[in-house]
């Protein structure tokens, strides 16, 4: 996989290959730092950027993933804020319709968030809100449960929904989607937990984690969007990477790169848009069993 | 081996719910009902009025249950004019905009009927009827006098008595052996759970909702099938056997014996949670029966619902009718517990002592403030005020620094208690001092927060409130942070200017703790609330029973905070999740504090409580003569507290 990995980050990228094929060594300290500098620029306000990539993958037919990302910045009491949505949704597949779902999980969770939002973002709006960020991701979940179960019933979905304000993430999390944070010297960590069969055998000590990786039922979860009737997301809120960035994925990525390909195409890349690219193809060129779909974000200033 | 069912899932979403508790569920699961929905663009379904006639026959009298899809009525048969015969209609509303998931939605629902209409039970609902109106279909079926079981566990307080659980237990057995030795294939329920156990007017049990079975397909995401909480591991793995049905029949007992509902919990957890730890009045016998029908082995469990049904007799028979009511929990120790010493002041103590230098410092409503020897409470001084002291002393470069009620805040030496200096407000200080950056800020009941030079004794600034202040100020990061009695909170910088504001619905009496990440207060609003601190935004709330004035204290990923309801609570910090709560016999208005693996927190009923604090666990007690409603301070492996009692006592943490 490491090999391939630079292959593909590295020759098979277009015309640049001599540059990238120098960006693939293991490189200096200060090489990391220069890197790193010069993917943070200064900026007076904090402000988040983010991009995202896609793709049906290799072996499937129809595209059953959903993403969103919106950026914009909040009017506070003392300066601006940074604002951010960011979400990604797997639908369940077969003829279940999870396209269906996914789609109607990412519309319904962005649509009651930016609605509560709605009159800071377009009004200048000076009391506080009167409901947590907790609570209203809360509520988005619910709202979506209840759309899959209109829309598309039997159908369901991961959602992973990450809320940004100022320096807070508050992440709305259900199935086997992941958010992780990756930092500019390489380590990376997941902040959400899948509620998946492999996983929580896996926590029980009925398997470990070699076995996981190999497990027939990879694929099962035991809670999801749209199924079931009591829905108990998990939604914390931790503080933002400073420096590093917030990556949001589907399996489909990260069930066939390891976590050091991760962190490295991520770290390695010139930019966030180089970033998200090169995990889409790399993913593809391991197979791509599945649907992929990935958000970075990073706050700079 | 294979379910009769197919796929016969959609339905089955539904779930029929106690009518009380209709109107709290009607927007969840309901939106349409709602006016602030996320419209989608599809047709609103609107539920049956009374009065309405289905079918020519039906005379639809009440809504009876919600479910995912549809309603479920209450229905007159006017096929028999001359007798009121009930029926329950359920309802099945087709809202999905795609023909092609609307095809497959009424296909399952035909194959749900033609299911019933095989099954002869008398604790299977009997089915009458079935037809489809537009897009809705609906299903008539034999009315249950009663109540489901999760409505039961949900209105009744207390435990449920063992032998009556035992019972419905025994009836679920039969009913599964009945379903799993159907000819020509055995029928696999699936989704047993409280909420498809209806208990009817004879206290028997009828097994309701048959739509639940999913054809599986391995290896594709989505293979979920029954309910999150009560189905074993095979089942998610795609295996439906009879085996399957014991597990989740062994998870609704144990939800039904401890109160504890497994979909909030985390999959396969149910060893983590043994019965009897929950519940002392279940017998060891009945703990072994379900637990062994909650093996994560498939092999290791019953092997037939018969089996089980014979194992549950023999647990009835040994404790029988014969079962009295078992004494409960064996009290927790409270009488080992000996102060090491303790001193009497001549008034209440409400406040919090501070420790410095082998000196415990303590003031009294008596107006005196104590230095004690910590080692064994001899008195070395007292420093007389004019007011009652409530406030906690701060120490700084051999100083204390303290409010009084008499508007004063005095800072004497901590050699003898002379004075150094003495500052003056306008109103009763009830604000403990906090030190930072060269000053000492605090509050008073004269509605301002004061920022005071701590060489000059001299103000530096002071902001103006909308009412006391008689929370201490919490300082971080270079900015005060503050609540006061009309509910607003306060973020001010070092030059005295307002950064942010934030509103409770009512005072904020107690003080504020945080992290660069977040800071915790809770309100007499009865919300304990995390706001982010460069901007005021409330990252969440934490309901509490009731109001509270005590000041939070963190560690590691846990909020502990008291409230008036008499509760300690523990709460996630990132989640805002509840790990576990403690009742305590009155108010706790006094705060918890950390020492190494205990929280020890005061309670109005008297007791300064030690407990666990992962588990809330209680690891002892100590019964004073008056209320506590001071913080324990915990120094060197000793509690230090005082009491309104008069008196203060340290003892062996």
């Amino acid at each position: 996989m490491d090999k391939l990995f630079r292959w593909l980050s590295g020759n098979k990228k277009a015309s640049t290959s001599a540059q990238d094929v120098a960006n693939t060594a293991p490189l200096s300290e200060q090489q990391i730092q220069a890197i790193v500098n010069n993917q943070n620029p200064r900026f007076d306000l904090q402000q988040l950027v983010f991009s995202c990539g896609q793709s049906v993958g290799k072996q499937r037919e129809l595209n059953e993933d959903s993403l969103l990302g919106i950026t914009s910045t909040l009017a506070g009491h003392a300066a601006n804020l940074p604002f951010g949505l960011y979400i990604v949704a797997d639908g369940m597949g077969g003829h279940q319709f999870g396209e269906v779902a996914s789609n109607a999980a990412v519309r319904t969770v962005a649509g009651y968030v930016l609605r509560k939002f709605h009159p800071y973002l377009f009004h200048i709006k000076s009391d506080s809100m009167d409901e947590s960020f907790q609570e209203i991701m809360q509520a988005a979940v619910g709202e979506a449960q209840r759309a899959i179960q209109r829309e598309a019933p039997g159908s369901g979905t991961t959602l992973t929904a990450a809320l940004v304000v100022g320096q807070q993430i508050t992440i709305a999390h259900v199935g086997d989607s992941r958010a992780y944070f990756i930092y500019p010297d390489g380590r990376i960590e997941p902040i959400t937990r899948d509620h998946s069969l492999v996983k929580r055998l896996e926590e029980l000590g009925h398997i470990t984690p070699d076995e996981a990786v190999n497990y027939p039922h990879r694929n099962v979860l035991y809670r999801a969007l749209g199924q079931g009737e009591i829905l108990d997301p998990d939604i914390f809120t931790v503080g933002f990477p400073q420096p590093g960035y917030l990556m949001i994925c589907s399996d489909g990525l990260w069930g066939v790169l390891t976590e050091q390909d991760l962190a490295r195409s991520v770290t390695e890349a010139s930019n966030i848009q180089r970033a998200c690219q090169n995990l889409v193809n790399a993913a593809n060129t391991a197979g791509g069993p599945d649907n992929i779909s990935v958000i970075l974000v990073q706050l700079i200033g | 081996m294979l379910s009769t069912f197919g796929r016969l899932s959609n339905i089955g979403q539904q779930t029929i719910i106690d009518k009380s508790r209709r109107n709290t569920l009607e927007t969840r699961i309901f939106p349409e009902l709602s006016d602030d929905r996320g419209d989608q663009g599809s047709p609103h379904p609107r539920q049956l009025q009374a009065g309405v006639t289905l079918a020519n026959r039906y005379l639809i009298q009440e809504v009876i249950g919600i479910g995912g899809m549809g309603s479920v009525y209450r229905a007159r048969d006017m096929h028999f004019p001359n007798v009121t015969k009930l029926v329950a209609v359920k309802e099945m509303i087709n809202t999905a905009p795609d023909p092609l998931v609307r095809e497959t939605i009424i296909q399952n629902f035909e194959r749900e009927a033609n299911l019933l209409a095989t099954l002869h039970h008398f604790a299977i609902p009997r089915i009458y009827d079935y037809f489809s109106v537009e897009s809705r279909s609906y299903l008539v079926l034999e009315f249950i006098h009663g109540k489901d079981l999760e409505a039961i566990l949900n209105e009744t307080n207390g435990f449920l008595p063992e032998h009556q659980v035992l019972n419905w237990a025994i009836e679920l057995c039969d009913v599964l052996d009945y379903l799993h030795k159907h000819k020509p294939d055995p029928i696999i329920f699936r989704d047993m759970k409280p909420s498809n156990v209806m208990i009817n007017h004879n206290g028997s049990i009828m097994l309701v909702d048959f739509g639940i079975a999913k054809t599986f397909q391995t290896g594709i995401k989505g293979t979920m099938i029954g309910t999150e909480g009560y189905s074993p591991p095979e089942q998610y793995r795609g295996e439906a056997t009879p085996s399957a049905d014991i597990y989740a029949l062994g998870a609704t007992i144990h939800h039904a014996l401890t109160r504890r509902d497994p979909r909030l919990e985390p999959p396969f957890s149910f060893s983590e949670r043994p019965i009897r730890r929950i519940n002392q009045n279940v017998s060891v016998e009945m703990e072994a029966v379900v637990n062994m029908a909650l093996e994560y082995n498939p092999e290791n469990r019953f092997r037939s619902a018969a089996d089980m049904k014979q194992a549950m007799l023999v647990v009835a028979r040994k404790t029988g009718a014969l079962v009295t009511e078992k004494s409960q929990s064996a009290p927790a120790p409270t009488g080992g517990i000996k102060p090491l010493w303790s001193f009497r002041c001549e008034d209440e103590i409400r406040g919090t002592p501070m420790f410095s230098q082998g000196i415990l410092y303590i003031g009294s409503y008596d107006n005196n403030l104590y230095a004690l020897n910590a080692g064994d409470g001899k008195f070395h001084w007292k420093f007389p005020t004019d007011g009652g002291i409530v406030t906690r002393p701060a120490f700084y470069e051999g100083n204390l620094y303290f409010g009084s009620e008499d508007k004063r805040l005095h800072v004497v030496s901590v050699r003898g208690g002379k004075v150094v200096w003495t500052y003056y407000t306008d109103g009763p200080i009830r604000s403990s001092p906090c030190i930072a950056e060269g000053h000492i800020f605090f509050g008073s009941d004269d509605h301002f927060i004061h920022a005071v030079n701590l060489n000059t004794g001299r103000m530096a600034w002071r902001f103006e409130t909308a009412d006391a202040v008689r929370a201490t100020p919490f300082v971080v990061q270079d900015l005060v942070y503050t609540g006061c009695e009309s509910g607003d909170y306060y973020a001010v910088d070092f030059r005295g200017d307002l950064k942010w504001r934030f509103h409770a619905k009512r005072a904020i009496t107690a003080s504020t703790v945080g992290t660069g990440q977040a800071l915790y207060f809770s309100s007499m609003d009865s919300t304990l609330y995390a706001l982010d601190p460069r901007n005021g935004w409330v990252l969440w709330r934490f309901r509490l029973g009731k109001p509270s004035i005590s000041t939070p204290c963190i560690v590691e990923d846990f909020i502990f905070v008291g409230a008036s309801d008499g509760f300690i609570y523990a709460v996630e910090s990132r989640s805002a999740k509840e790990a576990w709560r403690f009742r305590t016999e009155h108010q706790v208005n006094g705060s918890p504090v950390i020492y190494k693996d205990s929280v020890y927190c005061g309670s109005v009923d008297g007791n300064l409580y030690c407990l666990e604090y992962r588990t809330g666990r209680l690891r002892w007690k100590f019964s004073t003569g008056g209320a506590i409603t001071g913080t324990p301070l915990v120094y060197d492996d000793i509690v230090y507290i005082g009491s309104t009692d008069h008196h203060i006592y340290a003892l062996l943490a």
